[in-house]
């Protein structure tokens, strides 16, 4: 009984807390609100990265398959509006700088993964709601799907960890430490259920 | 005789040692070397150097209410002669305003020696890393734009150096 709510207590204490230092940032007082929400944003997606893995995993306990499936879509979607509020906010607050990072001539190193994983989420999302219409079937759908998680997953996690913000330095490392972990083990999991299928075949 | 083995390694390494020698000879010897000053290449102006540059900004004694110094040389490409009296454009994000706002930004001139150095409100991180940015823009050499990085947010102080070459 003890359990499964200790996943979601770690979960959440594994996204709240790198947020809540975040937000006691000394930084914050020298922004501006839009600068502010996007940075945000870009914490919530990344929180949103971790999600991801856990959901399409089911290693979240009182979510069925089925669940957390539909969730790991809408979890999707998500993700990409908050890397939309994300350029957009920081678009508004330094249009030159935002300019370079899209265009990859930014001197900052952590830029162009940020992008990379952003056109990664854009694709994914992009190709999850017309794939139906595509008729992707579920193994075609893994062979373009999961590459891209990893670049978003990697991409993300270089972009995160190489900025320097507002986000405290420990509680960063650690939610990327357990993105990676989450998503090295959503991968192990697949490949040993295609092994056992392969060899009871 | 030595046999040249050409894989991918060996080029790895090759190119490797062409860029750091590139580098050493460009930063070490335009910079720490004044004896071997001959020949000083131009500073290139920086990636995103010009970012949220203000046309024209005045020159002040002080920007803001200070706390945090910005300083370097000017020098001439060539024969690394110090330029005096040159106008270095300064802005940054700071605890006093954005990148853009134009009570960010200010300039100062040269000393004899072709030294400058300005006092401003101290910098802070933006856009992920905590920089300056510095412009040399009055026409008379090529315009430069320089965007140096702080080691750590917790520095009160910023240097860049200018060689300029005639426009």
């Amino acid at each position: 009984m003890a359990r499964p709510p200790l996943i979601w207590v770690a979960l959440a204490l594994a996204i709240g807390v790198p947020i809540a230092l975040a937000a006691g940032s000394e930084q914050l007082a020298w922004r501006g609100p839009v600068y502010i929400l996007a940075g945000f944003a870009g914490m919530i997606a990344l929180a949103l990265v971790l999600v991801q893995p856990l959901l399409i995993g089911g290693y979240l306990p009182g979510l069925s398959a089925y669940r957390g499936r539909r969730a790991h879509r809408w979890i999707g979607g998500a993700l990409a509006l908050a890397v939309v509020i994300h350029v957009a906010g920081l678009w508004i607050t330094s249009p030159p700088d935002m300019i370079d990072a899209l265009t990859y001539t930014s001197p900052t190193p952590f830029s162009p993964f940020g992008v990379t994983a952003m056109w990664a989420i854009f694709t994914v999302a992009l190709l999850a709601l017309l794939r139906r219409r595509l008729g992707l079937r579920l193994r075609t759908w893994r062979i373009v799907h999961i590459p891209l998680a990893i670049v978003i997953v990697a991409a993300s996690v270089a972009h995160c960890l190489l900025i320097e913000g507002t986000m405290e330095t420990i509680s960063k490392a650690a939610l990327c430490a357990l993105v990676l972990a989450a998503t090295i083990k959503v991968i192990a999991d697949l490949w040993r259920k295609r092994a056992l299928r392969g060899s009871s075949a | 005789m030595t046999i040249v083995v050409l894989n991918r390694r060996n080029l790895l390494v090759a190119g490797g040692t062409v860029l750091a020698t590139g580098v050493l000879a460009t930063g070490v010897s335009g910079l720490l070397l004044p004896a071997r000053a001959e020949g000083l290449a131009p500073t290139d102006s920086m990636s995103g150097g010009a970012n949220n540059y203000r046309k024209g900004a005045a020159i002040v004694d002080r920007i803001g209410k200070g706390g945090f110094w910005m300083s370097g040389t000017v020098r001439r490409a060539g024969d690394g002669a110090p330029l005096a009296g040159q106008r270095i454009q300064i802005w940054a994000h700071t605890t006093e305003g954005q990148e853009h706002e134009p009570q960010s930004h200010g300039a100062t001139l040269t000393d004899k020696d072709g030294k400058f150095r300005l006092e401003m409100p101290q910098i802070i991180p933006i856009f992920g890393q905590p920089h300056g940015h510095l412009a040399y823009d009055s026409g008379e050499f090529k315009t430069v734009f320089l965007r140096p990085v702080m080691r750590s947010a917790k520095e009160t102080s910023l240097e860049a150096h200018f060689v300029l070459q005639p426009a």
